[in-house]
């Protein structure tokens, strides 16, 4: 429905203009100088919107430049995954592409009929699962107890030392886990010096999946309080003032006032979680592949690498990503709808 | 009772709200305990990888692996490490991709978000509409690989900076909080004929030092911690920053960095020793500069999570 200026029986103008005032002068002006033309409410001409926010434009230029470059030339790039790319029929990789035999969906065909896709995808829902029970309620935990903690030094250290780990890189965790937990590390030579027999954690392929699990508890786990603990300050002190009139002992309080409080910040993020399902990780797996060996170690990310970068199989390892991205948008729309369907917002609005 | 003493004692003891009753003596010490093991778990390995890196060889080799309890400290593994040779050059790479990749990260992107903190503003929703949408699809790594290779862009220092120059969140968090400065100011300094580019210099960026701090970190810690993309993009060993050396020397079992080798093959120096020096290099510039923005955190992912 389009409204033209005016048109409004009191002459006021509609909604639209009074949120930009400038837009609503420029519009009146352009009535006043050309008062036969239908203007449509709250509209500024191109040009007078051109000349007024080309600053902004320019400034927003780099990272659409960047972000074109690198998101989504790429994404045309996906081509190769219905191709038998050869980058030696070209110089230049690009030129390559228009000059590879194409092959239809005979990639992703093969893909159902690999059993190694099949393993890694296997070891990525597995880690998932358990990424998604032991590691999701931590940071809601921790939280939860930080918030308790009345003495604002104790809180500030405790928070302080808890961040640190999300800071270090992944070659730096997996490190200190080889260290303390690897057949050399510390843990193994004090059950040696006790008589018992070798422990090495580091390359047991059936306990790996809790072991990566606890190296993303200990790296990100401190971080993830933050978003909680500020839902949690947002709360009114009314509502536990309220709540403990009404009898509410401490435990109460936790179960009808803090915990409804962090709901809407819990759907988001297990919206998030649910959506990159499908990437459970790729650094800390990379780096643990020679240990554990890959039947262990493989998730869909690690196999992608394998194949495409280590084994020069561009198209099939194009394929296996195209379907892992595309799962992955399917699960983040899913997700979303099922927050909505919860009376949550998620990520993005109705 | 004075009003100094009062003060006092409301600060040595925080106001509790009345309705709430005292804690109880175990739910205290349980909280407590709970605390101090988290503390501990996280401190605990960091103190043995710098304890071990300050320990001489006599005590690594009498412990037999890391050392937990220190007997006597030197700095010879450090001396050693930044006296030139493989790690010295893989400090100086990182610290440059580090420094260059923070500037070129930060400009881009606070120019993007004052660029898009002006709602209604001509292509306005088509850019943060197509910046967003990257957030929800990834463009793979096989496609990117192959961009970047037929870029050119292989085996130079741009490869660990361009590809990954743009993080949308960090935009996105920049961009809510110029949102929160008032229109007023920017709007005042506009009549009396400031450019954009103006505003943004001598207006908003003063404002939001907070904010601006906490995503220089973001962006510091990304390139510093960043390993992948000179693992596939690098192949010259003389061009590998810190983590990637850091990974040869540990994961494939090498036992000391090239150039230290004879003297670890000789006795003098202990090659455990030498792995978590370089550990400790590697993390101290993290350890370093997080406390101090530390109390901005808060403050910068709520604003993101707020009005993103």
């Amino acid at each position: 429905m389009s409204i033209t200026a005016g048109s409004r029986p009191d002459g006021t103008r509609p909604p639209a203009a009074v949120e930009e005032p400038r837009a609503a002068v420029a519009a009146a002006t352009v009535k006043e100088s050309a008062p036969r033309r239908v203007v449509k409410a709250g509209k500024v001409p191109f040009r007078v919107r051109w000349r007024r926010d080309r600053a902004l434009i320019l400034m927003t230029l780099p990272v659409i430049v960047l972000l074109l470059l690198f998101n989504y030339v790429p994404l045309l790039g996906n081509v190769v995954a219905f191709q038998e790319y050869d980058p030696y029929v070209s110089s230049n990789g690009i030129t390559a592409v228009s000059h590879s035999p194409w092959v239809g969906v005979e990639q992703f065909s093969r893909m159902f009929d690999d059993p190694l896709f099949w393993s890694a995808t296997k070891n990525t829902i597995v880690l998932f699962v358990l990424q998604l029970v032991l590691f999701f309620p931590v940071p809601i935990a921790l939280a939860l107890v930080i918030n308790s903690v009345i003495r604002p030094r104790v809180r500030a250290v405790a928070q302080a030392i808890m961040y640190l780990p999300h800071f270090f890189s992944w070659v730096l965790v997996v490190t200190v886990f080889q260290q303390i937990l690897g057949g050399a590390g510390i843990i193994a030579q004090t059950l040696e010096e006790h008589g018992w027999s070798g422990f090495d954690l580091m390359t047991d392929a059936d306990l790996f999946k809790y072991l990566v699990t606890a190296q993303a508890v200990w790296k990100d786990a401190g971080w993830g309080i933050i978003v909680f603990l500020a839902a949690l300050s947002a709360v009114s002190t009314d509502l536990y003032e309220a709540a403990a009139m009404d009898g509410a002992g401490r435990w109460r309080r936790m179960w009808h006032v803090t915990l409804p409080a962090l709901r809407p910040v819990i759907a988001l993020l297990l919206v998030l979680r649910v959506g990159d399902a499908l990437s459970v990780g790729f650094e800390q797996f990379l780096l643990q592949r020679y240990a554990v060996g890959a039947g262990a170690s493989e998730v869909l990310d690690t196999y992608v690498w394998n194949v495409g970068i280590q084994n020069g199989d561009f198209s099939y390892a194009a394929a296996v990503g195209l379907a892992k991205g595309l799962i992955g948008v399917c699960l983040v729309l899913g997700a979303n709808k099922f927050a909505h369907l919860l009376g949550e917002q998620g990520v993005y609005k109705k | 009772m004075s009003l100094n003493t009062q003060l006092i004692r409301s600060l040595k003891a925080p106001a509790r709200p009345v309705w709430e009753e005292p804690p109880s003596k175990a739910g205290l010490t349980a909280k407590g305990a709970f605390l101090v093991l988290c503390c501990l778990g996280v401190l605990g390995p960091l103190w043995i990888v710098i304890v071990t890196s300050l320990s001489p060889k006599p005590v690594i080799d009498q412990v037999g692996g890391l050392v937990v309890i220190p007997q006597g400290i030197t700095f010879v593994n450090y001396t050693e490490l930044l006296s030139g040779g493989q790690v010295s050059r893989a400090i100086m790479v990182s610290v440059g991709v580090t420094l260059f990749g923070t500037l070129f990260s930060m400009t881009v992107s606070v120019l993007a978000a004052y660029g898009l903190s002006r709602p209604g503003s001509l292509g306005h929703r088509l850019f943060l509409m197509a910046i967003m949408a990257t957030m929800f699809f990834g463009a793979g790594l096989i496609p990117t690989y192959l961009l970047v290779q037929s870029l050119g862009l292989t085996d130079t220092y741009l490869s660990l900076i361009l590809p990954s120059a743009v993080s949308v969140f960090n935009i996105l968090v920049l961009r809510a909080f110029f949102m929160g400065i008032s229109p007023e100011l920017t709007e005042s300094a506009r009549i009396d004929g400031a450019s954009e580019l103006r505003i943004l210099l001598t207006i908003i960026m003063p404002l939001s030092r907070a904010v601006l701090a906490v995503i220089s970190l973001f962006y510091a810690v990304g390139y510093w911690s960043a390993w992948f993309n000179a693992s596939i993009y690098l192949s010259d060993q003389e061009m590998m920053p810190l983590q990637n050396v850091l990974i040869q020397l540990v994961q494939k079992n090498t036992e000391a960095p090239t150039g230290l080798q004879q003297a670890v093959r000789t006795g003098q120096l202990s090659a455990l020793g030498l792995q978590m020096a370089v550990m400790v290099l590697a993390l101290i510039p993290v350890a370093v500069a997080s406390p101090f923005v530390q109390r901005h955190f808060k403050k910068g992912m709520l604003t993101g999570a707020i009005k993103g």
